[in-house]
């Protein structure tokens, strides 16, 4: 493998991940995201028509019942126009609007198969939020107590600015991309914490195993890098199978888990790069401010 | 004695490769399948506050009976009625026909009542001992009603002082009827006309059997999978996992050779427990569950990544075979236990806080996480030193090394 100086680099790849995640941020201030009905409150009906239909087709049909501005999306096709498998998501429609709704869209299109008929009312969207964030917090203030306990603070902090990077990454292309987001899309999210932490700590565990043999001679900057490129050969191996599992989930595993697979599959690209580019290089560039402090305050001392 | 091992290694391949083959399928379809798999319907139900009944513990606890009873008498095989928090009540009805219908059911409050004249009501629901619908001789479809000896006695009272005049007979305040008593009826027995439909008689009848509702109940939540797509779902995460586990495999046997066909095994070995234990804890699978299990097999081998690239480096810097195996593994250990207790309290916290979908999914990655890690150490390494042992293989680039 071609090693070469990781941590020298450190400022160009902390300016690589300020450029992957900036316009995921500005595209979250501008136009938000694409909220799902468990967030937002509304009805969503998941039908699928006897023959390919367009969702001029399917606007034109809901129009009749001042739908007309409902989201409307074609199932398996970004790039073609039409499909017999259609998401709409309205605002919550009581059962006789829906079924009033149904009937209509069945005499101008054509008969259908109701897939899937969800209705979430508003209240359940905010709790959902409140609840996806206290389990980030809590997690985080668990996870630091315990890197704190088993390695140190610096590694702890270290390794939930990696988390964090991950999950602004993940939640930022979801904003750019304006694709879904739903009640799976925050269990993804939890994964990808999961997944972010397990590879930051493989190669944390192995500079805290080089620091007790390392020379006064070395470094942080070269024993960083000597304990990245030690776990090198695994973290690739790591990432590729389990890249391999997601990629499997998102092209075979069907329309209802696509957005949850591609948020872990940019979770999980981000994660094992966090792990190497961003939280080894946080705790370098720590440890070396706090060594410069040390030295300067030695010398001021001396005087 | 290598000989000895080298059967026993053989026989420990055979016999997971069997059960592998032989009962995963059994095994994965007998685990309770979540309404994304079978289809069905998922409602969450909110007793609210009027201004005529407020919510407390006592009338939550009868709503939830109530319910139960109603659901009940839907028919379904494993309906399920679990209370949620303080006012939320979660019903899954697998396998529903209509469940708009239902819902409407389980929701109403039901409050019978009987009025004179004058619109005092005299006696309700909780007056009765049974509701049945029937088809009268002239095709009426009707419900028959059967009062307690209390209700009896009312009913009796009700109509002695009302002979012809006009009494109602209200369902949560709309009337359903209001007939001319004849004469006093004494018996305790009475019928409700005007159902349209024989369905319509047997839904009343249902009603009136399980109670009124104490307090107002709200439709808060409502998913419903129609039975297609459980079925498109349950084959397209069959597709997933066979190509997620074929991807794997390849690339373990690929990389690590003998120690990857060893690690695939464990792998297998991985699979078949957790789908065992899931089993066993009666949890639900549910499309992110599954998921998960995918997502677990690609995390399971990264202990054994762990191991063997740990080996790799011992056994270049020059120790034996046997030795540079015990390094890797002891020294591999601490890396996976710290890594992996930390996704645990990621984890715990998710089962603690998620709800739903959410804990089953919780529940599925935290077992793969403990039990990947029995298969992959204890497992592994088990089944590397019988090969070992049995000095057949002495050149480290069949380990992969």
């Amino acid at each position: 493998m071609m090693k070469f100086d990781i941590i020298g680099k450190k400022n160009w790849f902390f300016l690589l991940s300020a450029l992957a995640i900036i316009p995921g941020l500005i595209s979250i201030a501008m136009q938000g995201f694409n909220l799902g009905i468990d967030f937002t409150g509304g009805t969503l009906l998941d039908l699928k028509f006897a023959r390919p239909v367009t969702v001029t087709e399917v606007r034109g049909a809901l129009q009749e019942y001042g739908l007309g501005n409902s989201t409307i999306q074609l199932a398996a096709s970004e790039h073609t126009e039409s499909s017999p498998n259609v998401f709409i998501r309205t605002h919550v429609l009581t059962d006789d609007e829906r079924r009033a709704v149904l009937s209509g869209v069945e005499k101008s299109l054509g008969s259908f198969d109701t897939q899937r008929v969800e209705k979430v009312g508003a209240v359940i969207g905010s709790e959902l939020t409140k609840n996806a964030i206290i389990a980030v917090v809590i997690s985080w203030l668990c996870m630091i107590a315990y890197i704190t306990y088993r390695f140190e603070f610096k590694f702890a902090v270290s390794a939930i600015i990696a988390i964090a990077h991950d999950i602004l990454m993940v939640v930022g292309i979801f904003s750019l991309l304006q694709k879904e987001v739903d009640a799976s899309f925050v269990a993804a999210i939890l994964t990808i914490v999961g997944y972010s932490i397990n590879d930051t700590i493989v190669i944390f565990d192995r500079i805290r195993e080089n620091l007790k043999t390392h020379s006064k001679t070395e470094s942080f900057n070269q024993l960083v890098n000597r304990s990245i490129w030690q776990t090198m050969t695994r973290s690739i191996y790591t990432v590729m199978t389990v890249i391999f599992t997601t990629v499997a989930l998102y092209v075979f595993g069907g329309e209802t888990t696509k957005n949850f697979s591609l948020a872990l599959l940019i979770g999980f690209a981000s994660g094992a790069y966090s792990s190497i580019f961003t939280a080894s290089p946080i705790w370098v560039a720590w440890k070396e401010y706090e060594e410069r402090n040390r030295i300067a305050k030695k010398t001021r001392g001396a005087k | 004695m290598r000989w000895g091992n080298l059967t026993k290694f053989l026989l420990a391949v055979v016999a997971i490769l069997s059960v592998f083959g032989y009962y995963i399928l059994p095994l994965a379809t007998s685990i309770k399948q979540g309404l994304d798999l079978q289809g069905g319907t998922h409602v969450v139900l909110e007793a609210v506050d009027t201004p005529e009944a407020k919510v407390d513990e006592d009338a939550v606890q009868r709503v939830v009976k109530i319910i139960e009873k109603r659901v009940n008498e839907i028919g379904l095989t494993e309906p399920i009625i679990q209370r949620q928090g303080e006012r939320r009540i979660i019903v899954e009805l697998p396998g529903i026909k209509e469940p708009e219908k239902a819902i409407e059911m389980l929701g109403k409050t039901a409050l019978l009542e009987f009025q004179d004249e004058s619109g005092k009501t005299v006696m309700t629901g909780k007056d009765l001992k049974d509701a049945k619908a029937q088809i009268e001789q002239n095709k009426n479809n009707v419900v028959s009603l059967e009062f307690s000896p209390e209700g009896a006695k009312l009913f009796g009272e009700l109509t002695t002082k009302n002979v012809s005049k006009h009494i109602s007979i209200l369902l949560d305040k709309k009337v359903l009827t209001s007939p001319v008593v004849n004469e006093p009826i004494l018996g305790g027995k009475a019928i409700i006309t005007g159902s349209h439909t024989i369905e319509e008689a047997q839904e009343l009848a249902i009603l009136l059997r399980s109670g009124s509702l104490p307090v107002k109940v709200e439709v808060l939540e409502m998913r419903t999978v129609g039975p297609t797509l459980g079925q498109d779902s349950k084959e397209k995460s069959v597709v997933a996992f066979s190509i997620g586990i074929g991807a794997i495999v390849f690339f373990m046997l690929a990389y690590y050779r003998l120690a990857g066909f060893v690690a695939n095994l464990t792998l297998i070995l991985y699979v078949l427990m957790l789908l065992l234990s899931l089993k066993m804890l009666n949890a639900t699978l549910t499309l992110p569950g599954i998921a998960g299990i995918i997502l677990s097999m690609g995390m399971a081998v990264d202990a054994n990544v762990l191991i063997f690239e740990r080996f790799k480096e011992e056994y270049r810097a020059g120790k034996t075979l046997r030795a540079a195996m015990d390094a890797g593994f002891s020294r591999a250990f601490a890396t996976i236990f710290d890594s992996n207790l930390t996704t645990l309290i990621a984890v715990a916290v998710l089962f603690f806080l998620g709800a739903g979908p959410i804990k089953g999914f919780a529940i599925t990655l935290g077992l793969g996480i403990v039990l990947s890690m029995f298969t992959a150490i204890t497992v592994t390494k088990y089944m590397l030193r019988m090969l070992m042992h049995t000095n057949v293989f002495k050149n480290g680039k069949i380990f992969g090394a």
